[in-house]
């Protein structure tokens, strides 16, 4: 069960290098790699001297895409061990980074939202940042009556991991949070939620 | 029909401000106050020229938070189309105008981090609101300004005095001293935006270089008012209204259709906004689109006209109007 057709819905252009940008900055997590192998097959290597790589391996570690990024011998490459680390080190780019910088990002939803949330942080226009879905399309959902946010969430409905409420999850979006509403779904009536269902593998 | 917002005003001051610039301040007749209005901000206002109905529109550049009058400065442009020599000429302390509410098509980014404002002479209007708000809200700004002379440059000395050489900055063309624009593109921290209002030619050189300094689109902001093109006379014919006439050589559509009584939407008169975009139900000939409004796709699928600018060559064009 969803609720579809909300305008706040983000859109995945997918990545495409600006020509103009003096400085790349990549951030990526798990199948997000491909995205950059993708962008090097279609557009060439001479991009990669002016771009910084800061990648997470998440779910996708098997599969070392590390290796993948580091073969690409861009100006800097730099992995994080978990999303947290990653963000701080974003945030210290960010300070230190120009009007001519394009910022890139590819990965699952969650990881988007949030790495968007931080770069919203510093003026920049979400318009202007390239983002590309990779991997699981499991959700971040706050829910709407605790504030409590759940990641990697497959089902509708599903059990806040913080109040319990069974949480309908709905296509409306916060940018400012990056995550999407869920909201209570047998309210009116106590106990008759319907089954959680498998949406977002 | 343009939400029926223009107040009657007084003049209540009129200052020679360099050879060829003037500032007006206007208050209302009926002694409210005036809307507040933001940095940016214009009005159109209404002259009536010895029955000719002359609309122009200015930039406010009193400080937004007086709600006591509002002030434009008006450049005399000899050869153009006579509003700026009526405002000069005629307009006296005392004398009643109308003006409209303000509309903001320049409002400034307010999720930028810094703000760097270019202007081309006159074009330094909107940014003297701009700066006001800027200041007031403790925000990161510098002004680069272009004028061709001391003497002719309006206000640079009470800019210097006001905010200080860290944050104005002065070239002359006289002088032999231009913008660097290039540098100082080059090298802003994210989260910068960069304004540009004067000469069109100054606008898309700022505009260009910062795109090829690498800025995205979205962080680039300018103001043209472009006035309308003289170009031959044709004929319209206003199917709503049931109305046939003649755009004379010196006159938009707008200003045609309003002399034939009919009142069409507009705001700022410059072929920026999209307020009077019309539609066209037929066209046996061209159109000649001078706006900044609509896309290449639109200009070229003839369905549509912004009437404050553009232009018709041909035997005969209907608008749903």
């Amino acid at each position: 069960m969803l609720v579809q057709g909300i305008k706040s819905r983000p859109e995945y252009k997918g990545l495409s290098i600006d020509p103009h940008a003096k400085r790349h900055l990549f951030v990526l997590e798990g199948e997000g790699a491909a995205a950059l192998a993708n962008q090097v097959e279609l557009k060439g290597r001479d991009f990669l001297a002016q771009s910084e790589i800061l990648y997470l391996a998440a779910g996708a570690a098997p599969k070392a895409y590390d290796i993948t990024l580091t073969a690409l011998s861009p100006d800097i490459f730099w992995q994080a061990p978990t999303l947290q680390p990653l963000l701080f080190r974003l945030r210290a780019c960010l300070e230190q980074a120009r009007m001519g910088t394009r910022l890139y990002i590819a990965g699952t939803e969650g990881f988007i939202g949030q790495v968007m949330q931080l770069a919203l942080e510093f003026g920049i226009d979400f318009n202007s940042i390239h983002t590309e879905h990779r991997g699981s399309t499991a959700r971040r959902v706050q829910c709407v009556h605790c504030k409590g946010i759940t990641d990697n969430v497959t089902t509708s409905p599903f059990a806040c991991t913080h109040c319990g409420l069974p949480l309908l999850v709905r296509d409306h979006y916060s940018r400012r949070l990056g995550a999407f509403q869920g909201v209570n779904i047998d309210a009116e009536e106590p106990g008759t939620a319907p089954p959680p269902e498998e949406m977002f593998p | 029909m343009s939400l029926n917002t223009d107040m009657p005003v007084r003049v209540a001051d009129v200052t020679q401000v360099t050879d060829l610039v003037k500032r007006f301040r206007f208050e209302r007749l009926d002694g409210h106050p005036m809307p507040f209005f933001s940095g940016g901000a214009h009005v159109v206002v209404s002259m009536n020229d010895n029955g000719l109905l002359r609309r122009n529109p200015y930039s406010l550049m009193s400080n937004p938070d007086d709600n006591s009058a509002y002030e434009i400065s008006v450049l005399r442009v000899p050869n153009s189309r006579g509003g700026s020599i009526f405002m000069h000429k005629q307009v006296k302390p005392g004398d009643q105008l109308i003006v409209s509410q303000p509309v903001n098509l320049f409002a400034p980014d307010h999720r930028g981090r810094k703000h760097i404002l270019f202007a081309g002479g006159i074009g330094i209007t909107p940014f003297i609101a701009m700066m006001e708000q800027f200041s007031r809200d403790n925000i990161a700004f510098e002004l680069h300004y272009a004028i061709r002379s001391r003497a002719h440059g309006a206000y640079w000395q009470q800019l210097l005095d006001r905010y200080g050489p860290r944050r104005i900055k002065i070239y002359v063309d006289e002088e032999k001293t231009t913008i660097p624009v290039a540098e100082i593109a080059d090298n802003q921290p994210l989260g910068t935006h960069l304004y540009v209002c004067g000469p069109a030619g100054m606008i898309d050189g700022v505009l260009m270089t910062a795109l090829k300094a690498g800025w995205p689109k979205e962080n680039l902001h300018s103001e043209r008012f472009l006035a309308p093109p003289a170009g031959l006379p044709f004929q319209v014919f206003l199917e709503k209204s049931n109305i046939h006439m003649t755009v004379g050589e010196h006159q938009s559509i707008l200003e045609a259709a309003e002399a034939h009584g009919c009142d069409a939407p507009y705001l700022c008169r410059g072929g920026a906004c999209g307020q009077c975009e019309t539609a066209v139900s037929s066209c046996d000939g061209t159109l000649e689109h001078n706006d900044i409004y609509l896309s290449d796709e639109e200009k070229a699928s003839g369905k549509k006209i912004m009437i404050c600018v553009s232009r018709f060559k041909g035997q005969q064009l209907v608008l749903q109007l």
